[in-house]
């Protein structure tokens, strides 16, 4: 019983997660302005980081964490990166 | 190793002991001059006596060889094999190198390089004996093709000399071109001989002359041994290379890199020799070279280009004596080597001499040197004299031989006429007259008014090296039988063996034909010395009659027209500059390859079915490629969002990559996803804006077909390839590659994570070849940034920035200058206490790499991640006024380390690469994987970090350099290390 509760809460959790992935892709390829898009990237990055955790939790494994993990701690530099270039015009000076 | 003697294997130490020599004259400071010399002394000297052991062995018992294994699977072995013809080559080799170290010793200046010269020096002095003591054919090859090498580095020393590098380009076109010659026709003779051992192709004589391809053999290694031994046609790259420093002269344009083609038509010569076509190609090129170069030597005004020449015209001299196909000829061949290296390198050492005391080499300004250095001039007139064939000196001697050889020779000439004896009577009478010219236009006469600085004598040392060479001259000249003899006697007996002919060596044989026709040379000489004084002083250039025939010039045309003009038009013909065509072309080649391939073998059904649609992984999908059509549709007008989509991409192959099972994979794209887009948007930074209004007006009609046409092939490509992976996922092959790697990975690799084991031992060899190429690109985006000017219009500060600048200004004190800090106050908080963070993470994804995902990839990016971080929220200037990275020494240090690691294996008895594992228990972590492969992966890790830091910087440098190039900008832009240093109360 238990179980297939979990499975189909995890089955709703990743489609609920792919639908806000698909929300912030809206923004990331609608903007319309650039810092629209950039601000859709980083929801996508962190949705990301939240989907692989849940496909860890439906295999079983832990070996997909790392990936959740290098997201969770360096996905904010790519988005610092392009937040630096739109307000300074170059990302290093 | 077998058969490994005593004398074997000092011989492997005399070929040895250059190269070890030159490898420590290279590390030498650049101005340790005494120390370089010493050392290179000491090596000649070294390798000189140990020849001189294996010489003793070779006069008692033959033949002295070593055997090494080389490359065994094809049938080569390392054979050195030293008999009398190669001993005393060796010995002038290392004997003449140590007179001209000394020599150099003081004709080079104190503010040049020395180290590197006695370096070059000894490096080639280890490649020439390679050649003489080689006893397999594609090793002599090998060892040809370094002496072009060294003596290219040697003639081009002095390179900020245009002649100089001018000279060493076309020796090195010349004699390397010459030596794949010699390559193949030695493949050719190995074919036929049916072994590449020397000793095998010298036992099979009868059956080279008798097979049909032995005269492309014949004219392939002849074309190797003239191109080197300086013989017309070829003749011209030897008095370019007069632009080497004259002890480089000394050494190998009179003593030894000249000899080789010589010695290399000695060392076949029982075998290829014997025939018409050797006859006619050998003798006749050597005859024309005798006359043409001594005749040309004669107008030389250069010192040393009269000596080139009249070098050219002796090596002309003994190749004749090779062509003709007698055994006194061989011998005499022999015995005029030797005596050409005495007396023309002591003559280089004069002329070098002149020119270091007067600052000029140019018969023409100089004259009545000899009251200034009557010692140096003595010692000239000895050796200028042995030159010119002067009784009781030993030119005299072998030129004698050569009229007796002359008179005897049969020419199947069918003039009846007999060419020879008179051919050498009127070279030696050139011979005599450049000698005259060399003597008397240098060293008597009147004082000389037009010399750069008034001479004086050298110091002694410098004219040591001069005095014993001219003593050996007289020596050998006087007693030639006490000195020469027995060297000249192992010399030949090695070479002809049983048919050794009967030959004297007295100075007086009576009243001769040769002894008639040295006084005829002599006289005809001095008569026309006397006769052409006025067509001397006149001073031109131009030699009479062949002054049209420029063999140089037709070289230099060659090479315009190979290197320029035929490269420009195929470039004009094929090439385009436009990236479309190339596109589009590279393209619709794959794609009709592709095709063509499917079409002709047919694509089935996949063994394999299809797994369900997983609606998360679909939704995923959909994102992604509207994500990459996004980026291709705004790539050209809208870079940042290009880039802004192109990172949506990126994190879908992420995801898809975790949905397949591929952590390592997953984690390496994230790195790469992230560092990619800082380093783009670096590069944004300087490409200029675009500018063009985007279907502002209506496109002509041939340009709409135009697009349609590529996206026409760009939608084909793309569904092919994306069918292409469907095909290929379709299918599982009855053995994989990856089941061999799964099952192995522990029990052999002592690692479970299988993609890190394969990476790092599998298949470590192809990672090392990778990291070295990382490397390469590393330091060539670094040099290339290095000289990096931006396009003017991106040389202005961004926008952005001169809006907050002025906003800024216009702010109340206390938080005048202070936006920028205030406004990064929180990310720049947060990245600093993150960089020990990332750097622990880093540390984790080595360590664990070998059983679970992670590895030096991927722990390299995130170290740099770091890194980055700093730069990129705290500046330039703060950073680099806290953190030196030094990323060279990081790239260096880890691809040694990698390499140190392989290496390793061999202590061990192991090849190359082989791994070790076992586990290691630390106090508090526990037990923890100690493979020998953790250790690659940490070179790996050093490197992958610093060429990402090394490109990062260059990058980042950009904006530091730009401000720094425009002060004006550098007065009104507030630094932003002053900035945030202020307001985060830290400096």
């Amino acid at each position: 019983m238990s179980g297939a509760v979990l499975h189909w809460s995890i089955v709703l959790a990743q489609l609920l997660l792919a639908f806000g992935m698909a929300c912030a892709a809206y923004r990331v390829l609608r903007g319309p302005r650039a810092q629209d898009r950039v601000l859709g990237l980083d929801t996508l990055y962190v949705t990301t980081a939240i989907l692989l955790l849940t496909y860890g939790i439906r295999t079983g494994t832990t070996l997909y964490f790392e990936a959740a993990l290098v997201i969770a701690l360096l996905g904010f530099v790519g988005t610092a990166a392009m937040a630096k270039f739109l307000m300074r015009g170059e990302v290093i000076e | 190793m077998s058969g490994a003697t005593i004398d074997s294997l000092l011989l492997l130490g005399a070929v040895v002991l250059p190269f070890i020599g030159a490898l420590a004259a290279g590390l030498l400071p650049t101005h340790a001059r005494n120390a370089a010399a010493w050392l290179a002394g000491a090596v000649s000297l070294g390798a000189f006596l140990l020849l001189c052991t294996v010489y003793q062995a070779v006069t008692a018992g033959g033949v002295v060889r070593l055997e090494l294994e080389w490359m065994p699977s094809l049938g080569l072995a390392f054979v050195l094999r030293a008999d009398g013809l190669a001993t005393v080559f060796g010995g002038l080799v290392t004997g003449m190198g140590a007179l001209v170290v000394l020599y150099a010793r003081y004709y080079m200046a104190a503010e040049d390089p020395v180290p590197r010269f006695f370096a070059f020096l000894l490096a080639f002095m280890g490649s020439m004996l390679g050649i003489v003591v080689s006893g397999n054919l594609v090793q002599i090859a090998f060892f040809w093709e370094l002496t072009s090498l060294f003596s290219f580095l040697l003639i081009a020393y002095r390179h900020h000399i245009a002649a100089a590098r001018d000279g060493a380009r076309m020796a090195l076109t010349v004699t390397a071109a010459g030596g794949l010659a010699l390559f193949s026709g030695f493949l050719v003779l190995g074919h036929i001989a049916g072994g590449f051992d020397l000793d095998v192709v010298l036992g099979a004589g009868s059956q080279i002359h008798a097979h049909p391809l032995y005269p492309v053999a014949l004219i392939l290694i002849l074309l190797g041994a003239f191109t080197k031994s300086a013989q017309f046609p070829f003749h011209f790259w030897l008095p370019q290379a007069m632009t080497a420093p004259t002890p480089v002269s000394a050494y190998l344009h009179s003593a030894t890199l000249v000899k080789a083609g010589v010695f290399l038509m000695a060392r076949l010569w029982p075998v290829l020799s014997g025939t018409d076509a050797w006859f006619w190609t050998v003798g006749t090129a050597g005859a024309i070279t005798l006359l043409v170069g001594a005749y040309i030597a004669i107008f030389q005004h250069d010192l040393k280009g009269l000596l080139a020449y009249s070098t050219i015209s002796h090596l002309g001299l003994i190749t004749l004596l090779l062509g003709l196909d007698s055994e006194l000829a061989m011998v005499a061949a022999i015995f005029h080597t030797l005596n050409h290296a005495t007396f023309k390198a002591s003559l280089f050492m004069a002329a070098g001499i002149i020119e270091h005391e007067t600052g000029t080499r140019d018969i023409r300004r100089l004259s009545g040197l000899n009251r200034f250095m009557p010692f140096t001039a003595r010692l000239a007139l000895v050796a200028a004299a042995a030159m010119a064939g002067v009784p009781l000196l030993n030119g005299f001697l072998s030129k004698e031989m050569f009229f007796a050889t002359a008179l005897t020779a049969d020419e199947p000439l069918p003039l009846g006429l007999k060419l020879l004896p008179v051919t050498a009577v009127v070279a030696s009478a050139f011979s005599v007259t450049y000698s005259l010219r060399f003597i008397h236009g240098t060293f008597f006469g009147p004082d000389p008014t037009d010399v750069p600085s008034m001479p004086h004598e050298p110091p002694a040392w410098m004219r040591l090296p001069v005095e014993l060479l001219v003593l050996a001259c007289i020596m050998v000249g006087v007693l030639p039988a006490a000195t020469i003899g027995p060297l000249l006697d192992v010399a030949a007996r090695s070479v002809l063996g049983e048919t050794t002919p009967e030959y004297s060596l007295v100075v007086w044989h009576g009243l001769t034909r040769p002894l008639v026709m040295s006084t005829i040379a002599l006289a005809l000489g001095v008569t026309l010395y006397l006769a052409l004084q006025r067509h001397l002083r006149r001073g031109v250039e131009i030699v009479p009659f062949l002054g049209a025939l420029s063999a140089r010039r037709l070289f230099d045309r060659a090479m315009v027209f190979l290197s320029w003009r035929l490269a420009r038009s195929i470039d004009r013909v094929f090439g385009t500059r436009r990236l479309q065509p190339q596109l589009r072309l590279v393209v619709c080649v794959a794609l009709v390859l592709a095709a063509a391939a499917a079409f002709v073998r047919g694509v089935g059904p996949g063994n394999i079915a299809p797994s369900e649609v997983d609606p998360v992984l679909a939704i995923v999908w959909a994102i992604g490629a509207s994500c990459a059509l996004g980026a291709a549709v705004t790539a050209k007008l809208h870079r940042f969002a290009a880039l802004v989509m192109l990172g949506g991409a990126g994190i879908v192959t992420c995801i898809t990559f975790v949905w397949f099972s591929a952590p390592d994979l997953a984690l390496t794209q994230l790195l790469v996803e992230i560092v990619t887009t800082v380093l783009l948007l670096l590069g944004l930074r300087w490409l200029p804006q675009r500018k063009d209004g985007a279907g502002a007006q209506r496109r002509p009609l041939i340009e709409r077909v135009g697009r349609l046409r590529d996206f026409g092939i760009a939608a084909t490509a793309g569904v092919g390839m994306a069918a292409l992976a469907y095909a290929v996922m379709v299918r599982m092959p009855p053995e994989l590659l990856a089941q061999h790697y799964l099952a192995r990975a522990y029990t052999e690799g002592g690692g479970t994570n299988v993609v890190n084991v394969i990476l790092v031992d599998f298949r470590g060899f192809d990672t090392l070849g990778e990291i070295t190429v990382l490397c390469a690109v590393a330091l060539t985006t670094y040099a290339l940034l290095r000289r990096f000017r931006p396009a003017p219009e991106s040389v202005q500060l961004p926008a952005q920035q001169l809006d907050q600048i002025a906003l800024d200004a216009a702010r109340p004190e206390p938080r005048r200058g202070r936006l920028v800090a205030d406004w990064l106050l929180v990310p720049s908080l947060i990245g600093r206490l993150l960089f020990p963070a990332i750097g622990i993470f880093a540390v984790f994804l080595l360590l664990r790499g070998h059983d679970e995902p992670g590895g030096g990839f991927v722990a390299g990016l995130t170290a740099s991640v770091a890194i980055i971080i700093q730069y990129m929220l705290m500046g330039t200037e703060w950073v680099e006024a806290r953190v030196r990275v030094l990323p060279l020494r990081w790239m260096g240090g880890g691809l040694l380390f990698a390499a140190g690691t392989g290496i390793g294996a061999w202590f061990f008895g192991y090849p190359f690469l082989t791994s070790y594992f076992g586990y290691v228990r630390l106090p508090l972590v526990g037990e923890v994987p100690a493979a020998s492969a953790l250790l690659f992966d940490i070179g790996v890790f050093a490197l992958v970090f610093g060429a990402t830091v090394l490109m990062l910087i260059a990058l980042a440098h950009q904006s530091v350099r730009g401000r720094r190039a425009t002060p004006a900008l550098d007065a009104t832009a507030p630094s932003p290390r002053v900035a945030v240093g202020a307001a985060t109360g830290d400096d």
